[in-house]
């Protein structure tokens, strides 16, 4: 049940994304454990604002864990301690009393920092952009159950899909890559029927715009799959690399 | 004035057919000529763009959030419905209708209800082919499941992430027109005001969230899917930055609101616990399906759950209404919630709370079977409360999940402002006075895939619109007046927050404008709103600068809409002289305790027109006329 704990908060402040950024120590007294994470941080910027300071810029919106949009790397961590779970949904009753906090933005060289913990994540888009999609049109769909799919394909699928993009795949890596990301949403589309008659051109093409962007290899760490708030699993790196493989062999088609 | 709602005549299965037929065209290779704006990129606003761009139009699509993915559709757990009838248990495109229409305590317009009925299979056609993983049978064929307030399995479902789901399938069509250069993407930019040349929607005015700077779009016309301003009551399900700055900017330039008062309170989400809280969650409604809702008989009973013995146990909603028991819908399990909490019978440290048990579904079924069926649910609920559903009952209360109010719009989507068409929740068009489980994603892709298509075609094709770029003095006016309105919020630096005065607001709202209402409570807020927004015009803080990343300022904006908002919705809610859905005004009820309609005089559409600040609006009804159905008391007895 609800207690109050004592906290020191060493946050990380960058007026922008040519500013040379520092850590800033804020004493925070009282702090529910009820509390998110994210509302521990509201609690910090109300006060800041009543002290006539600048509040710490962070990004979030839906606050249940599926929008993506939070994150920050706190005590080492992308989105914190607690397995399984976006920053949003991590509860300061996981917190010890008198604790100091570190929090710093995703970082990673594709990732520029807007403000604050704010970073610019459109690069993930720009990958989805190049091919993570199917090529239907609206309209001309066929009737949805003339194509079977087994349940646990679709179960498969499902369990990739499930990836909300929030990059703490890429923050968490020591190569910044993006490969759990691309590689969840390779599976989701190559493991569908639908997905199938493009999934080479879509392999050559993301892959190719994940390099582009900067974003480095797969080096097995396996440190994607242990801060995924969506525990999506780094099987899905192994079948990017054989739809990749696959692709780079039997693929002719000038991209 | 008669507001026109262009319904085409002919029996109710062929006007949409008809009307499609009407319409008048654009040449493929005149599309190109036509450049659209669409604001939003949720279920509706991602569809509708990808759809337009396929078509060849030039699209501009803007969003508030730093990708079209994080839209808040992408919250939305349940599922989405559709007339498919696979499980062959008598549904069809007229009882999806029946009980769309019904649900919404006849308060919506008839043929905009069956044209979604009849559209909602495409949808899943659609998604389908767009790989959305939707849940399967053994044999390889679509899963359905069945939802509150119906009586077939009519819902698709990708496990407890349907929204989401659809919502990547949109994202994908949308970038897919992103890399075919056909959509020009505008993430972290917010519209700031809407753009009217000769009286038609001709752009709009946007602040770059990142930058500041405050830009204009010009176009040949404007689509808002926005979503709904359910955020106004401070606690609330939806995604922190929701609004009704784009609708309520649009309101002021002449499109009509309808609806604003009906506003949807979903029954099961976990309840407030503190003063900082942000947000509310929603446990999915399938929980009712085996827990067993009760609150103690006596009152100030302060034992622990499982000390209360059965015989001093109150299932109120299975003694009240036998044949629905705890599925009944949404407005009358909120209702009855509210009524054991204010009787002092609610439960938790706050007293706003009753149990959802599930001691006796894991007695009959096992504990293994529980946690297949809702065992991420367990898990969420435990990481937000630290407390073990399996152990201790849920303890739940309602919260505000959907607004059914939005701007008015005829058969083709399309306000009062010619050019200006909305969808989605943005709109008031589908659901009437309280929205069914599971079609709310329906009503975004049906809008955004397979309505705007055809209708802003026609739109376009038979208006003659001149040539206006954004050097245009009303863009130059539309600026001058958002670049005023930021430097007045920055320069007031007064003592509270924009978050007080927006938890203020939430908290008069709901105690005297929420899921139930009387008028000497209304009446006390319709004084106390222009109080509350003087005070924050003279005392809030707002710090930085307008030229930079400024979330306070965003959100700042955001907040002293809906603080004139707010008056319109409880002027609404005050007009409405009956119980309906979601609206009961305690002074319209039966004996029973039960929402009390008007069909006599209150089967309308109630929506206003701007008359300039500071003046009343002026109230206008569109008549609701039902052909096919007859009006019945709804009943879960």
């Amino acid at each position: 049940m609800s207690k109050s704990i004592n906290l020191t908060l060493k946050i990380w402040r960058q007026k922008g994304p040519d500013d040379k950024g520092r850590i800033e120590t804020y004493e925070l007294k009282d702090v529910s454990t009820d509390l998110s994470f994210l509302e521990m941080l509201d609690v910090l910027n109300e006060r800041l604002m009543l002290e006539g300071k600048e509040p710490v810029a962070f990004d979030h919106d839906c606050r249940e864990g599926i929008c993506g949009m939070c994150g920050s790397v706190v005590n080492g961590i992308p989105h914190g301690p607690e397995k399984g779970t976006t920053l949003c949904q991590l509860h300061m009753r996981h917190f010890k009393d008198g604790e100091t906090l570190v929090i710093e933005p995703f970082r990673a060289r594709a990732f520029k920092v807007i403000k604050d913990l704010v970073v610019d994540r459109s690069a993930m888009d720009e990958i989805i952009k190049a091919g993570g999609y199917i090529s239907v049109n609206t309209g001309g769909a066929p009737e949805a159950n003339t194509i079977p799919i087994s349940p646990d394909v679709a179960e498969r699928a499902m369990d990739a899909a499930a990836c909300i993009g929030c990059g703490a795949c890429v923050a968490a890596c020591p190569n910044a890559s993006a490969m759990l990301f691309v590689g969840a949403k390779i599976s989701h589309l190559a493991l569908l029927p639908q997905g199938k008659p493009e999934a080479a051109r879509r392999a050559l093409s993301m892959q190719r715009k994940m390099d582009e962007l900067g974003f480095g290899n797969c080096g097995n760490e396996r440190e994607c799959e242990a801060v995924c708030p969506k525990e999506i699993s780094i099987t899905n790196i192994a079948r990017l690399n054989r739809e990749y493989i696959k692709a780079s062999f039997g693929y002719q088609e000038d991209l | 004035m008669q507001l026109d709602s262009k319904v085409p005549a002919g029996p109710l299965e062929k006007k949409w057919d008809r009307h499609r037929f009407e319409l008048k065209l654009i040449n493929p290779a005149n599309k190109r000529k036509f450049d659209i704006i669409v604001v939003g990129t949720g279920l509706a606003g991602a569809s509708a763009s990808a759809t337009l761009a396929e078509l060849g139009y030039n699209v501009k699509t803007f969003c508030i959030q730093d990708s079209p993915r994080r839209a808040h559709s992408i919250a939305a757990q349940g599922g989405i419905n559709a007339a498919k009838n696979y499980p062959g248990d008598g549904d069809s495109i007229w009882r999806l209708f029946y009980d769309t229409i019904k649900g919404g305590d006849f308060r919506a317009r008839e043929a905009n209800v069956y044209r979604l009925a009849q559209i909602s299979n495409h949808i899943i056609d659609q998604c389908v082919a767009q790989g959305v993983p939707f849940a399967r049978e053994y044999g390889g064929l679509l899963a359905n499941r069945s939802f509150g307030g119906a009586q077939v399995s009519r819902t698709f479902y990708a496990r407890g992430q349907t929204g989401q789901q659809l919502l990547l399938g949109a994202y994908g069509a949308l970038m897919r027109q992103v890399h075919a250069g056909k959509v020009q993407l505008f993430p972290r930019h917010e519209m700031l005001d809407l753009v009217l040349v000769d009286g038609n929607a001709r752009g709009i005015v946007t602040r770059d969230l990142i930058s500041g700077r405050v830009e204009s779009h010009a176009a040949h016309a404007v689509v808002l899917a926005t979503g709904g301003y359910g955020n106004i009551y401070f606690l609330s399900t939806n995604g922190n930055s929701g609004n009704v700055t784009a609708t309520w900017r649009a309101y002021k330039k002449g499109a009509f609101f309808a609806n604003p008062s009906f506003v949807q309170i979903h029954p099961t989400c976990i309840p407030v616990h503190g003063t900082y809280q942000s947000k509310l969650t929603l446990m999915s409604e399938s929980l009712r399906n085996d827990g067993r809702v009760w609150v103690p008989k006596n009152p100030g009973d302060k034992r622990a759950p499982n000390d209360i013995p059965d015989s001093e146990r109150d299932y109120y909603l299975e003694r009240k209404y036998p044949s629905f028991g705890n599925l009944v819908p949404r407005d009358v399990a909120s209702r009855n919630a509210k009524a054991v909490c204010d009787e002092g019978r609610g439960v938790g440290p706050t007293g706003y709370a009753v149990y959802l048990d599930f001691r006796d579904a894991i007695k009959r079924d096992g504990r293994e079977v529980i946690r297949k069926k809702y065992g991420n649910l367990f898990q969420m609920y435990e990481r937000i409360t630290g407390e073990d559903p399996y152990e201790t009952p849920m303890m739940i209360y309602p919260a505000v999940h959907y607004v059914m109010g939005g701007l008015w719009v005829d058969y083709n989507l399309m306000s009062t402002i010619p050019g200006l068409f909305v969808l989605g929740e943005a709109n008031f068009s589908d659901h009437g006075a309280n929205r069914l489980g599971a079609s709310a994603l329906m009503q975004g892709l049906a809008d955004g895939y397979f309505i705007i298509p055809y209708t802003i075609g026609g739109y376009l094709a038979g208006t003659l619109l001149s040539d206006v770029k954004e050097d245009h003095p009303a863009f130059k006016e539309a600026e001058k007046a958002v670049a005023e309105k930021i430097s007045r919020l920055l320069s007031i630096k007064g003592r509270r927050t924009v978050n007080d005065f927006h938890r203020e607001l939430g908290r008069l709202l709901w105690n005297n404008c929420g899921m139930s209402r009387n008028d000497a409570d209304m009446q006390e807020a319709k004084k106390k709103i222009p109080q509350l927004r003087e005070e924050f015009w003279e005392n809030v803080t707002v710090p930085g600068t307008p030229g930079e990343f400024n979330q306070v300022l965003e959100k700042a904006g955001r907040v002293a809409d809906f603080l004139e908002f707010a008056e319109l919705m409880v002027e609404d809610a005050l007009q409405r002289r009956e119980s309906c859905g979601c609206h009961f005004n305690e002074a319209y009820q039966t004996e029973d305790n039960e929402a009390l309609r008007n069909d006599e005089t209150c089967c309308y559409v109630s929506t206003w027109q701007f008359n300039g600040d500071g003046k009343e609006p002026t109230f206008h009804e569109e008549p609701l006329v039902f052909e096919n159905v007859e009006l019945i008391q709804r009943s879960y007895k």
